[in-house]
């Protein structure tokens, strides 16, 4: 355990979050639970956003709702809605499979709050909408496929 | 920057349902401009709600959210008048913050 100078040096460094990290007090896990995982972020493959978010084997989930269009017209918005049934959902993520930052929005579902979202989406192409959602017993899954006929992520 | 966020908070039973539609202009970083030099990233990168002091929705958000972003959520514990503040955060340290009253 780092003694409480070297603690705060590294805070005024690189934040809270790298400082508890480091010092061993805070989890990768509950990196979800404050600032931003930037290395989630930054991942060009689902299976990297994932790692970074800390769920290596999702248990796929019928109690995650999906709801999109099965042909988005324009990829630059796609309706996407999500309601977690799970007990004790404690975040949920939005993935795009084909975009080249898939992991598209994470919601922490605090006290109070209902485990539903509702957005609007950039789609590249035709691709998987993929829902995480970290629950008290662990991390679940299920994915979509939207058809795409225009592109809109402009690149 | 951009116009104020378009709120709309209304109770359906004990639930607060809000919608709001954000002025930004969510650029992925990808696009090209006419002379082929990309267009530099500017995305919200967080949005936070707020009622009575307590933190109702947080969210990260990356460059594939939609330009003028739409966003729905729902919360428990509010009544007709009270108030919620919407605030966004983008990745140039642009911010904005907008209150709604729920009806």
């Amino acid at each position: 355990m780092r003694d409480r100078r070297e603690f705060l040096q590294d805070v005024g460094r690189g934040g809270l979050l790298a400082a508890l990290l480091s010092s061993g007090v805070l989890s990768a896990s509950q990196a979800w639970a404050a600032e931003r995982n930037q290395a989630a972020a930054d991942a060009k493959t689902v299976d990297e956003a994932l790692r970074a978010l800390g769920a290596t084997a999702p248990t796929v989930s019928e109690a995650i709702k999906l709801v999109t269009p099965e042909i988005a017209e324009n990829g630059a918005v796609v309706p996407v809605s999500v309601t977690s049934e799970i007990p004790g959902t404690e975040a949920i993520a939005l993935l795009i499979e084909k975009n080249p930052f898939p992991l598209v929005a994470t919601t922490r579902i605090l006290d109070g709050t209902e485990p539903y979202i509702s957005s609007r989406v950039k789609m590249q192409e035709t691709s998987k909408i993929i829902v995480l959602v970290r629950a008290k017993t662990g991390f679940f899954v299920t994915s979509k496929e939207v058809k795409v006929t225009l592109g809109g992520c402009g690149g | 920057m951009g116009d104020p966020m378009r709120i709309r908070a209304t109770m359906t039973g004990d639930v607060v349902d809000v919608k709001v539609l954000i002025s930004h202009e969510m650029e992925t970083g990808q696009r090209k401009d006419a002379s082929g030099s990309l267009i530099p990233a500017h995305f919200i990168t967080k949005v936070t709600a707020q009622h009575n002091g307590k933190a109702v929705l947080e969210a990260d958000w990356g460059q594939s959210i939609s330009k003028n972003p739409v966003l729905g959520f729902r919360f428990k514990g509010a009544a007709a008048g009270d108030k919620i503040s919407i605030s966004w955060v983008d990745n140039m340290q642009d911010s904005r913050t907008d209150e709604a009253v729920i009806s």
